[in-house]
């Protein structure tokens, strides 16, 4: 029978440094099986909580539950049950790729009778089997990423923690890390939270997404939920003559009117199907029409944030990384 | 809610040997390490060789003092300088944990399911090691300018240097562990490494010192390491040799305590 309950419960979990409150009573569930991801720009708490889960950080207050073991009570067990992959990459390169996790074997007990076989099966899945000899100093980012990928993997975890499993990669090496992830989560039945600032990342690997500012989780839902939560489709219109924006708004199937840079832009309902009517009201030189990703979910918390606390608000944290 | 059973909780007669295999693990990555970085071995070598042969034979055409005429100078500082090699090998070795820490290397072993008194003595383990290797070469050495050894001198001096490379490599985990960059490390050599080569009475015997000088001597852990190794190669000492090794035994069991207590509440990130 199919059953489903929670491998992550988080309590009230809390982290104050003197003045900065990191995390601020973080409450969550992640469900068995789950790709979570926590979004949010830099220093939004996120690598903080992936701290705590992976006991390498006492919480100031509050706790997690991870496969059943409380993190400050039972943090060997939770150890047991959790593999994880750091923001760096933390593995001996004096040391081959094989050499480091045959340590990892012993030191996860992995038992001996499986060890060659499960170090094997490691680095095949990661694409590592030919390279295992040499030393991880010869690696590139991208395959040193994935030997931690492999490390993380050997003990058979009930949970992976991926921290910014893509940061600094090149866009091809950023696309071949998500195939590895993907084939991860089809050939090891795992519950897998990851970190990124990176949206797309998010919309493309996570069935529920959390983001988080502040130490705090702003909103939470799949992609999907998060995308229309924004309110239809986006049509963008680029136009000489001033178009009649009141008889615009009347329409049954449009939403909200913008003229944003003397575009109109309208948030419209099932776009591909009421296109053309669009189009008899409006004079259009060019026209663009998509759905919202979650750029557009970051505008809107953005909006509603910088109401709520001005300068310093999200958004404009979030713009500071990409410079 | 449910426990998914871990893999480490089956049921096996394997799990009775963790805590060794664990051990070995640490260990063979700090050898294996320890294997590759041979400029390390060979520079590590060639400075004990110049104070054999150049200050050894430099200074052993002026100097005859009472306590070393019977072997002359070079012979005398014979043991001090296997014990500087292991003072600084040692020393060296444990501070290395802050580049461990620096390349997260620590913070995957600290996220593993292992003790961390089982991390200390696994570095410790490595760090004995490294200074038996590099003490060996100069043994060996020590052949070319007439150390006699015998087989029961052998062992002892094998003994004297695993005792005094635990508790120095222990030393320098022990500082490594509260310090959280690398500029901390040229303090260590100033204030740590060569007050204990030069108080050691590697150099010079200290019979003769005055009282305060004396004090200090007596509370470095390497001055009964080269008076237990003159006992056994040359038959000259201070102390007799059963204080020397209780001396050792003694620190190497508080500083055992010292390190696996300040691993303990070293910080993971």
């Amino acid at each position: 029978m199919y059953q489903w309950y929670y491998l992550i419960k988080i309590q009230n979990l809390t982290k104050r440094y003197q003045k900065l409150t990191a995390v601020d009573s973080l409450n969550l569930e992640i469900a068995k099986n789950e790709v979570f991801g926590l979004l949010g720009p830099n220093g939004a708490g996120k690598t903080t909580v992936i701290h705590m889960l992976a006991t390498l950080l006492k919480p100031t207050s509050g706790t997690a539950i991870v496969n059943g073991y409380d993190i400050i009570t039972d943090p060997g067990k939770v150890r047991s049950s959790i593999g994880i992959v750091f923001q760096a990459p933390s593995s001996d390169d004096m040391m081959t790729g094989y050499e480091n996790l045959r340590v990892h074997a012993f030191l996860y007990q992995v038992p001996s009778s499986q060890r060659q076989k499960r170090i094997q099966a490691v680095l095949e899945l990661v694409g590592l089997a030919d390279r295992q000899h040499d030393q991880v100093k010869k690696y590139s980012g991208g395959m040193r990423r994935r030997l931690e990928i492999a490390r993380g993997l050997l003990h058979k975890p009930k949970v992976m923690f991926l921290d910014e499993p893509t940061l600094g990669l090149d866009p091809s090496s950023r696309e071949m890390m998500w195939k590895y992830i993907e084939k991860l989560v089809k050939e090891e039945e795992m519950t897998l939270i990851l970190t990124t600032h990176y949206m797309e990342e998010a919309d493309h690997l996570c069935n529920r997404i959390g983001i988080i500012d502040q130490g705090k989780i702003i909103a939470l839902d799949t992609p999907a939920n998060l995308k229309r939560s924004v309110g239809g489709d986006i049509v963008k219109l680029k136009t000489r003559s001033h178009p009649d924006m009141e008889k615009l708004q009347k329409l049954a199937y449009v939403r909200k009117v913008e003229l944003v840079d003397s575009d109109v832009v309208l948030y419209v309902d099932n776009a591909r199907l009421n296109i053309a009517d669009i189009l008899q009201h409006v004079k259009a030189e060019h026209v663009e029409f998509r759905s919202p990703d979650l750029n557009d979910v970051f505008l809107k918390l953005a909006s509603k944030n910088i109401k709520e606390d001005g300068e310093g608000g999200f958004m404009e944290r979030y713009a500071q990384y990409g410079k | 809610m449910e426990k998914e059973v871990l893999w480490r909780d089956m049921p096996s007669m394997e799990n009775n040997f963790a805590f060794f295999e664990k051990i070995y693990a640490l260990w063979l990555r700090e050898f294996k390490v320890f294997l590759r970085e041979k400029s390390r071995l060979v520079a590590s070598t060639f400075t004990p060789l110049l104070w054999l042969f150049v200050v050894g034979i430099g200074f052993g055409s002026v100097a005859t003092l009472p306590a070393m005429s019977a072997v002359g100078y070079q012979k005398f500082i014979f043991p001090g300088i296997v014990c500087m090699s292991i003072i600084f090998t040692s020393i060296f070795f444990g501070s290395y944990i802050i580049w461990d820490r620096k390349f997260d290397f620590l913070k995957s072993v600290m996220v593993a399911p292992v003790n961390r008194a089982t991390i200390f003595v696994g570095k410790a383990l490595g760090g004995m090691t490294s200074s038996l290797i590099q003490a060996a070469i100069l043994l060996a050495i020590g052949i070319v300018i007439g150390i006699a050894y015998s087989p029961v001198g052998i062992i002892e001096t094998i003994v004297i240097v695993l005792l005094l490379s635990f508790i120095l490599t222990s030393l320098g985990l022990i500082m490594g562990s509260f310090m959280q960059s690398l500029e901390g490390f040229q303090m260590i050599v100033s204030f740590v490494v060569f007050p204990l080569f030069f108080l050691s009475g590697a150099l010079f015997p200290l019979e003769r010192l005055p009282q305060w000088l004396m004090v200090l001597t007596s509370i470095d852990p390497a001055t009964y390491g080269v008076d237990a190794m003159r006992i056994t190669m040359l038959g000259i000492g201070r102390n007799s040799f059963a204080l020397d090794m209780v001396a050792l035994l003694g620190f190497a069991i508080s500083f055992g305590v010292i390190g696996a207590y300040s691993f303990a509440r070293m910080k993971a990130v």
